[in-house]
């Protein structure tokens, strides 16, 4: 049983971090915690779900227009509702307050283009036969998320760390008012972030609703508490800090089900987040140096 | 000559307004949780409700009158169905009120009405004591604890069970009910209980809990969800290779046409109990059914069915008095005659009010079969 407990803990996890990637993203660089987060993720859901009910399209393409429509909304989220704050040097709190006002404007168009129900995508979509490894049963579209989680934290950690544009980032996250007077177009290094952190989160939205098969307008609502917590837990905006606590909370929510009791999963994971907080209050990554700008 | 013709249509336009102005209306509060997360039980009650009107009103209304019906929207919260109340009562002057969506809601609202003297008819209350609130609190929504007894007998004694393993939401006060009675009827068929596994609302992953359950080998197993997290439950324990012979047994919660569509040839075999069942053979259900689908494009669930139901009940109580245009007077005399309805003949089979105008109807014990609900026992 511990190998197939091992192997949930591993899907589930991967599927946490995949979420707190884009999320942990935003916050590194645009400092504003993004409660429409959960919202992007859904519309990113839909979108993919949307191709492949009417074109029939296959896993690559809904993974794909998914990321673009989430990309696309949480470009338009940074444009209209978080830049005209940071224009006017709001930081922390009301850009955070805006996010949960757009996160309620995206909800409720959705529930009424979509309805209150759940969907799920075509039952030939993926094949739904398991793959035996030792004791573990894995399907090979929970295969697939660890391994999307896994490259797509690869890739961004190299776009970061070994390209012009994450030069850029990572300037702008150290001190934006430097990084203009190096010459740095920060405005747009705000919005490519929050494109490319929201398409993350569209991502991880379609291969939840591929997996877990329940498609709804409040999808992003239960994910959006976990990815608070993974974040914090890995450290606020550190990119291994997100795919590490998302991993850490869900091995505590799997092996607290498997060997104690589902009574206290979420008392169990989240005392863990608690006294890791005492230990290293920034989390695992975090370092306690605060930006100040 | 056009001047001539438009003269007559208009004249003939205005005398029809005055001959349709002649006949009565009667006004009827309907208040449903139509946005939020609850808005997927809301929509398909105000649905049902809207079609029984329709239908009612083109085969001449009731002695002449039509339906007309005030719907509002109480977002399943209790000061906003306190709030709608209030509207009903004093401001819009409706005769009855249909609502509100959640039992918590009506422990709330239905306090007011039953001290204004006028009726409250829920259709989707099941929480123990609704009517205790006072004689004008009248519901036709059969209650798990009456359905899932026999559910559970029939299943043990079809199915050979002996020991059996549970999984509920211990965060909603329905998931956490469904599994205190499944608890007692277990007990009273002498099973054992292997596990007990819990989870949250929302939860979208379940693999732990299952496979703690397979590792246990139980006959069955009993679970007390909504129906999203149903048959995401179902699905993921047929991937970890729970066989399809180990019967999934559930409440409320897996009457939905949704169990089947999330979760296909994995939901097959699964079992639950309710008067009314989507592919009911019976002529009044397929019309029901047919009407309902052309309307609204999808298929009925069992609260459409019963707040249909109800509006045609709420009829029979309406055609038995006069009304007399006070609608004080007209409030308290509705009561009287709706109590008396009996051997009402609905979607949902035979129906009549007990003295506590609780629903007495016969719950039937059901299993999804190729694809479709069918009778498992009666």
């Amino acid at each position: 049983m511990f190998l197939q407990q091992f192997a949930n803990a591993l899907v589930l996890g991967s599927v946490y971090a995949l979420f707190a990637l884009g999320f942990t993203l935003i916050f590194g660089v645009l400092e504003v915690i993004t409660l429409a987060h959960g919202a992007v993720f859904m519309i990113g859901a839909f979108a993919g779900l949307a191709v492949v009910t009417k074109f029939n399209a296959g896993l690559i393409p809904a993974i794909l227009v998914g990321m673009m429509a989430s990309g696309i909304l949480g470009w338009l989220i940074d444009l209209l509702a978080i830049r005209p704050l940071r224009k006017r040097k709001f930081h922390h709190l009301a850009p955070m307050i805006a996010t949960i006002g757009c996160a309620t404007f995206v909800i409720s168009i959705s529930q009424g283009v979509f309805g209150a129900e759940i969907y799920r995508f075509p039952f030939d979509f993926m094949p739904a036969t398991s793959y035996n490894f030792w004791a573990m049963q894995l399907t090979l579209l929970q295969i697939i998320i660890v391994g999307v989680a896994l490259a797509l934290m690869l890739i961004i950690i190299f776009l970061l760390n070994r390209t012009k544009w994450g030069k850029a980032v990572r300037a702008v996250a150290e001190t934006p008012r430097t990084a203009a007077l190096l010459g740095i177009p920060v405005e747009r290094v705000f919005q490519l972030t929050s494109f490319s952190a929201s398409a993350l989160g569209g991502a991880a939205g379609v291969l939840t609703g591929i997996n877990f098969n329940a498609i709804h307008t409040f999808m992003g609502g239960p994910i959006m508490h976990r990815g608070i917590a993974v974040i914090i837990l890995g450290g606020m905006g550190d990119i291994r800090g997100a795919v590490v606590g998302g991993l850490i909370l869900g091995f505590a929510e799997i092996m607290s089900v498997a060997y104690l009791s589902s009574d206290f999963r979420d008392a169990i994971s989240f005392g863990l987040l608690f006294i890791i907080l005492l230990v290293r209050p920034a989390g695992i990554f975090g370092s306690n140096i605060e930006r100040k700008g | 000559m056009k001047i001539f013709i438009r003269i007559t249509v208009f004249v003939a336009f205005v005398l029809s307004l005055a001959f349709t102005a002649q006949a009565a209306e009667i006004k009827i509060g309907v208040t449903e949780a139509l946005t939020g997360p609850v808005a997927k039980y809301g929509v398909p009650i105000k649905n049902g409700f809207v079609l029984a009107a329709d239908e009612i009103n083109a085969a001449g209304g009731i002695k002449g009158n039509k339906i007309v019906l005030v719907i509002e929207d109480e977002q399943a919260k209790k000061e906003e169905a306190i709030n709608v109340f209030k509207k009903f009562i004093f401001q819009d002057k409706v005769l009855a009120i249909f609502g509100p969506t959640l039992s918590n809601s009506a422990f709330a609202s239905d306090p007011i009405a039953n001290k204004e003297k006028i009726v409250v008819f829920g259709t989707s209350n099941t929480a123990e004591g609704i009517t205790d609130i006072g004689p004008y609190v009248f519901r036709n929504s059969v209650a798990e604890a009456d359905i899932l007894p026999i559910v559970t007998k029939v299943a043990t004694k079809k199915l050979g069970l002996k020991k059996v393993a549970i999984i509920y939401g211990n965060d909603d006060s329905m998931t956490k009910s469904t599994y205190e009675i499944f608890l007692r009827s277990i007990k009273a068929e002498k099973l054992e209980v292997v596990d007990t596994e819990t989870f949250a609302k929302g939860d979208i992953d379940f693999s732990a809990q299952l496979t703690k359950i397979k590792s246990l080998n139980p006959d069955a197993v009993f679970c007390g969800a909504l129906v999203e997290e149903a048959s995401n439950i179902i699905l993921q324990a047929r991937k970890l290779g729970i066989p399809n012979k180990i019967r999934f047994i559930g409440g409320n919660g897996f009457n939905s046409a949704k169990l089947i569509e999330i979760g296909g040839a994995a939901a097959e075999g699964s079992i639950s109990g309710s008067p009314w069942f989507l592919d009911d053979p019976s002529k009044i259900n397929q019309t029901f059914v047919k009407a309902y689908t052309k309307k609204y494009g999808m298929a009925p669930d069992q609260f459409a069915a019963q707040a249909y139901d109800a509006l045609y009940i709420m009829a029979e109580g309406i055609k038995a008095i006069s009304l007399s245009g006070n609608v004080e007077k007209d409030r308290t005399t509705l009561r009287d005659a709706l109590a008396k309805v009996k051997n009402f003949k609905g979607v949902g089979g035979l129906f009549s009010f007990n003295e506590s105008r609780d629903a007495e109807q016969k719950g039937r014990v059901l299993y999804i079969k190729n694809g479709k609900f069918a009778i498992y026992a009666e």
